[in-house]
C-alpha cells in the first residue's frame, strides 16, 4: 500500500531532473523533499562532531595508520572499514526490510550508484593521494581540527582538484 | 579509572568500525541523507567558485547539511584535543617505525608527522608534492570516482553497490602502489 506521503516523495524523486543530473556523479544527493533550515541543521553538526571524534580516537586519520594499512603491517584499518561495512549492510537491510521512515515521516529510498570507467581512474588517483596525504576528505577536516593547521592548504588543494575535475570533466574518459 | 581516561585511550577497531557503520542509518533516519564526505568539496566549489561550469550549477543550499556535517567533523577533532587527547604517541608497527626513521621521521605525537607536514616545509619540493599535490589528487580523484572512503567504501558497500566495490578496490590498489613504490622517492627528496 502506498501512502500519499510515499507517492509525493516518489514523485519528487522522479520529477526532480536536477536530482537526476547530479546523481550521475555525486555520491551525496539530497533525497528529501523537505528543506532543511535552522535547527534541523544542528543534528547534522552533532552527527559530524561524533564522526570526527570517532575518526580521531580510532586513529584512522593518522598518516602513520594509513602507511601501515598500505604496507599490510596492521589489521587496524581493515578491521575498522570491514566492521563499519558489516554494520552498514545490516542497517540498510533492516531499513529496507521494515520500510523504515525518517524522523520526519518520509520513506527512505536509496539510489543505485552508476558505474563508469572514471570509477577506476578516479579511484586510483584518489588512492595515490590517500597514500601521500594519509587522508581522505573527512580526515582532512578532522586533522585540521586537531591543530594541524597546515592541512588547510591540503584541503584547499583538494577543493581545487574538485573544481578542476568539474572544469575538464567533458574531456575525460568516463 | 574515570570515564575520560578510558575514552582518551585509542579506540580499538571493533569499537570504532561499528560506530562509523552506524553513521549510515543515523543520517538516513535523520532526513534521507546518504553518508558521504567528498561531495562537501563540490558544494564548496558550487557555493564559492561555480564559474559557470555546468558541474557546479545546482542548488547547493539543498546540500547544506553536508557542510554542517564536515564542520562538525572539524569540531570533533578539536574536541578530542581539548578533552580526550591520548597522552601517548601513536603506536605503530616497528617495521614502519624503522623505515620512517630512515627518512628522519621520529615524532609520533600528531595525526600527521610534523617533520613532513608543517608551514616551513610547505614550499619545499617534498612539501609541495605531499600537501598541495596530494590534496589535489584527493579532490580530483574522489570526484572522478564519484565518492571517497565514506561515500563508496562505507555507504556504497552498505547498499551492496558493485560500482562502489570497484571504487574501493581502486582506492586500495592506488594507495598500495604509491605507498610502497613511489612514496619512498618522495620522502627521500
Amino acid at each position: 500500500m502506498t501512502t500519499i506521503k510515499e507517492k509525493k516523495h516518489h514523485d519528487f524523486l522522479t520529477g526532480n531532473t536536477d536530482f537526476e543530473v547530479r546523481s550521475l556523479d555525486a555520491e551525496s544527493v539530497n533525497e528529501s523533499a523537505l528543506n532543511d533550515s535552522g535547527w534541523s541543521f544542528f543534528k547534522y553538526l552533532v552527527a559530524g562532531i561524533l564522526f570526527g571524534v570517532i575518526l580521531v580516537k580510532s586513529e584512522v586519520i593518522s598518516w602513520f595508520r594509513i602507511q601501515e594499512m598500505f604496507r599490510l603491517q596492521s589489521f587496524h584499518m581493515f578491521g575498522v572499514i570491514g566492521s563499519a561495512v558489516v554494520v552498514g549492510i545490516i542497517s540498510v537491510w533492516l531499513i529496507k526490510k521494515f520500510k523504515l521512515k525518517t524522523i520526519h515521516g518520509e520513506p527512505i529510498e536509496l539510489m543505485n550508484k552508476k558505474f563508469h570507467n572514471g570509477t577506476i581512474y578516479g579511484g586510483l588517483l584518489f588512492g595515490f593521494g590517500w597514500a601521500i596525504t594519509g587522508a581522505c576528505p573527512g580526515p582532512l577536516f578532522a586533522q585540521i581540527g586537531t591543530g594541524a593547521t597546515v592541512i588547510i592548504v591540503t584541503l584547499l588543494s583538494a577543493i581545487a582538484g574538485t573544481w578542476v575535475y568539474g572544469r575538464v570533466k567533458s574531456h575525460l574518459p568516463h | 579509572m574515570n570515564i575520560i581516561d578510558w575514552l582518551s585511550r585509542p579506540w580499538p577497531w571493533y569499537v570504532a568500525g561499528p560506530l562509523i557503520g552506524l553513521m549510515v542509518p543515523a543520517l538516513l533516519l535523520m532526513g534521507n541523507k546518504t553518508f558521504g564526505i567528498s561531495s562537501s568539496l563540490r558544494h564548496i566549489c558550487a557555493a564559492c567558485i561555480p564559474s559557470k561550469i555546468p558541474f557546479f550549477q545546482y542548488d547547493w543550499k539543498k546540500e547544506a547539511w553536508n557542510l554542517f556535517f564536515v564542520g562538525g567533523v572539524l569540531l570533533g577533532g578539536l574536541l578530542v584535543v581539548l578533552l580526550l587527547q591520548n597522552p601517548q604517541p601513536v603506536q605503530v608497527n616497528p617495521k614502519l617505525a624503522a623505515e620512517l626513521s630512515g627518512y628522519g621521521i621520529s615524532n609520533y605525537n600528531g595525526m600527521v608527522p610534523i617533520e613532513l607536514f608543517n608551514w616551513n616545509t610547505l614550499l619545499s619540493a617534498k612539501g609541495l608534492i605531499m600537501m598541495v599535490g596530494g590534496g589535489f589528487l584527493v579532490g580530483f580523484g574522489t570526484r572522478y570516482a564519484g565518492g571517497c572512503t565514506s561515500g563508496h567504501a562505507i555507504m556504497g558497500l552498505s547498499n551492496l553497490q558493485w560500482p562502489s566495490l570497484v571504487a574501493t578496490i581502486s582506492f586500495m590498489a592506488g594507495g598500495f602502489l604509491v605507498a610502497n613504490f613511489v612514496l619512498p622517492y618522495i620522502l627521500n627528496l
